[in-house]
């Protein structure tokens, strides 16, 4: 009589110490997550919101301002032109390295000599500092000196050099190139990872209903590959949003904000006007933008996700 | 492949991180980092932390020597933390925030206004150190609200740089007005080489080195779109639309423009003095400098001062401060502004000095002139030079790329 309601007791009480094992293992998760995402995005929200200037950070003084921070960042005749720059720079620099990079993926996936060795080589710019990056295109693009102008010179293509960084309608290209060239391998690399998933008798298979090349692609290689592209696409995405590095090292948003972005412009208004309150204000308008670019995307694909 | 997959991951990772270090401007506020034994008051001194970003040599290890010889003195030890210069300000509001500051902080002196408003800096007066050997150059690069926060020990200026060979074989003299600098840049403009090089990025550089050029035709930073601003930059963005200067100005910072003169594919160029260092080490680069070319024969040059200015941040603890005064007093002394400006090619902050100074270093005549005709970028504005500069780099970058002219790229500039 008594044994069963003991054993239920014993099992209550190792029921609530599994239940606390399973959060001691979530906790160090959650306090990461607290400290280090949740916290500097709650701040930054905050930080919208205030006047937050270089005295902040002695006085620990920040008044609030209501939506005035906005105001001026939305306000601002240079808010439409960035908001521009940035949609162009984001559309251009991902259309380029996901096509590159799936181009690059279908090669790699025939074996052939030194096939291994090349894909590795093709790392390199993924892992070469983007400040070094930056500086080599830098140089490769100087209009009079540089390499690229040099080429197109000597090949007739062009009369005098081109001004790939100084001309405020070359410069966006210029900096989409660059941007292609060092996400490429990215793309590759993830896109590669989802190709060798397939298996092959699928292939196989579908040679026999006479589905090869083009075909092939289109109706097997595309549709098993999709839930691999929606996360490239969407890392890649979000990554160049808000990419800073590459333009403060190529452009510092020169010649005439003809690159400004989003990301450029909140680090201008921070650390350069020390006007922390407006370069938060338009960091968080980056984040709601990232966001509801995921959040269409992945509504927009999750059939295939289900699938 | 796996290898190469966690390889690109982390590499992803880590430039989220850089990419959503932005996020964290506002963390700042709370993240003091930096350890140090500030806080508390000791009475046995024995070492002070001192910050600068004199990162490279030979200023890293000339500074570094001044530094420990009045550490000497003083009888502490110099704990010296060296910050890259694109992050000091960064580094040291967050020093500030955390109350973590070193003894001694150097600022440059385009920032100094930023931080001498949070209230950080202790008045050199209220601290003991002498002011009264600067000049007024000098003085007024430290100088916030009518208050001293900081002092350099040495200036340096922008001035005309030209090759002395390339001149001589095209028979042109050194420019003094804007329209001998034109013509002669235009002459020495050939095949492969340009009369000019200077930086019109959009950022404190390229600003900094059309003010000569924007002061000496009259104009000034309270007007930037007065009529003779307007001339300024219609006479600057000329250089380039004539051919003489190469539109890659629009992306060349200082050190560039010094290597292309340092490349004898410029035969001028405007630079501040520290690109001296550079160019000496081609003793067959035979080069000379000048003062800045004004608008009309007659017009007084004015050019622009640079330099860092040493300060004394508050710690909060007396003994430490008075040691940290100390060292800062024989880091101003006559004795350490001459050693360091020899060694430096820089200008000492006292120009009483400029006689024995140039007994050493003759050839710095028309440089040392120049720098004491310059005048300090904050000392108008204060803290409101950072927008004004903004808005200039933009204008100049506007009406050298041709998307709009002087006039306009400037009244957009004052709309600001």
């Amino acid at each position: 009589m008594t044994a069963p309601a003991e054993s239920i007791r014993t099992r209550r009480r190792l029921g609530a110490r599994t239940a606390l094992f399973q959060w001691l293992f979530v906790v160090p998760a959650l306090v990461y997550i607290g400290l280090y995402f949740a916290y500097p995005i709650l701040q930054n929200i905050v930080t919208g919101f205030q006047h937050f200037t270089a005295s902040t950070f002695y006085t620990g003084e920040a008044p609030w301002v209501g939506l005035d921070n906005y105001v001026q960042v939305i306000g601002s005749s240079s808010f439409f032109p960035v908001v521009r720059n940035t949609l162009l720079f984001t559309i251009g620099s991902t259309v380029g390295q996901f096509l590159l990079g799936l181009l690059l993926a279908n090669f790699f996936r025939k074996h052939f000599p030194l096939g291994r060795v090349v894909r590795s080589l093709l790392l390199l710019p993924w892992l070469l500092p983007v400040i070094v990056a930056t500086a080599i295109w830098r140089s490769l693009f100087d209009q009079d000196q540089g390499a690229l102008s040099q080429l197109l010179q000597n090949l007739g293509v062009v009369s005098s050099g081109v001004p790939w960084l100084t001309s405020p309608n070359f410069a966006l290209v210029s900096v989409i190139i660059v941007n292609i060239w060092i996400g490429v391998p990215f793309m590759l690399t993830i896109l590669y990872g989802g190709l060798t998933e397939i298996p092959e008798e699928i292939y196989e298979a579908g040679a026999l209903d006479g589905a090869t090349g083009w075909r092939a692609f289109r109706h097997l290689t595309w549709p098993l590959l999709r839930p691999t592209v929606n996360v490239a696409v969407l890392l890649g995405v979000i990554y160049t949003l808000r990419s800073l590095d590459i333009i403060l090292g190529l452009t510092r948003g020169g010649p005439a904000n003809a690159t400004q972005t989003m990301p450029t412009q909140s680090y201008q208004l921070s650390f350069q006007l020390f006007d922390f309150g407006q370069g938060a204000a338009m960091s968080n308008l980056l984040i709601v933008i990232s966001f509801v670019f995921a959040l269409v995307y992945l509504r927009a694909n999750r059939p295939s996700v289900v699938n | 492949m796996k290898s190469h997959t966690t390889v690109a991951k982390s590499r992803m990772r880590a430039r989220i991180t850089a990419g959503g270090s932005l996020l964290v401007v506002g963390a700042l506020a709370l993240s003091g980092c930096s350890g140090g034994s500030g806080g508390g008051s000791s009475e046995n001194v024995t070492s002070i932390r001192v910050a600068d970003y004199y990162t490279d040599d030979p200023a890293k290890t000339i500074i570094g020597t001044a530094l420990d010889q009045c550490g000497t003195e003083a009888g502490v030890t110099i704990d010296r933390e060296l910050v890259p210069s694109g992050q000091l300000v960064s580094k040291v509001l967050q020093q500030a925030s955390s109350k973590t500051l070193p003894d001694i902080q150097m600022i440059d002196q385009s920032d100094l206004p930023t931080i001498a408003e949070t209230g950080a800096l202790t008045p050199l007066p209220d601290a003991g150190v002498p002011t009264d050997n600067f000049g007024a150059p000098a003085l007024s690069a430290g100088t916030f609200k009518g208050t001293v926060y900081g002092l350099p020990p040495t200036v340096n200026a922008v001035v005309l740089y030209y090759n002395k060979d390339l001149l001589a074989a095209a028979g042109v003299t050194p420019p003094t007005t804007w329209d001998e600098l034109s013509a002669a840049a235009k002459k020495l403009t050939t095949n492969g080489v340009y009369g000019l090089a200077f930086s019109a990025t959009n950022d404190g550089q390229g600003v900094a080195q059309f003010l000569p050029t924007f002061w000496s035709g009259g104009a000034d930073e309270t007007a930037v779109d007065s009529p003779e601003a307007v001339d300024a930059l219609s006479f600057w963005t000329s250089l380039v639309s004539d051919g003489s200067a190469s539109q890659s100005v629009l992306t060349w910072g200082n050190s560039d423009a010094g290597d292309q003169f340092f490349n004898r594919t410029a035969a001028m160029m405007f630079n501040t003095g520290s690109q001296m260092a550079k160019l000496n080490k081609d003793t067959t680069l035979n080069y000379g400098l000048a003062q800045i070319p004004v608008k009309s024969a007659g017009d007084e040059p004015v050019s622009v001062l640079g330099g860092e200015d040493w300060t004394l941040p508050q710690t909060g603890d007396k003994a430490r401060a008075a040691k940290a005064a100390e060292v800062l007093t024989c880091m101003l002394s006559d004795k350490t502004q001459l050693s360091l400006a020899t060694q430096r090619g820089t200008v000492p902050g006292n120009p009483a000095l400029d006689a024995q100074y140039l007994e050493a270093l003759p050839a710095l005549t028309e440089y040392v002139n120049t720098v004491n005709s310059a005048r300090s970028r904050t000392a108008q504005l204060g803290t409101g030079w950072a927008p004004v500069a903004t808005a200039l780099g933009t204008a100049i970058q506007s009406s050298i790329s041709g998307q709009a002219s002087a006039a306009d790229a400037l009244k957009t500039a004052a709309g600001n």
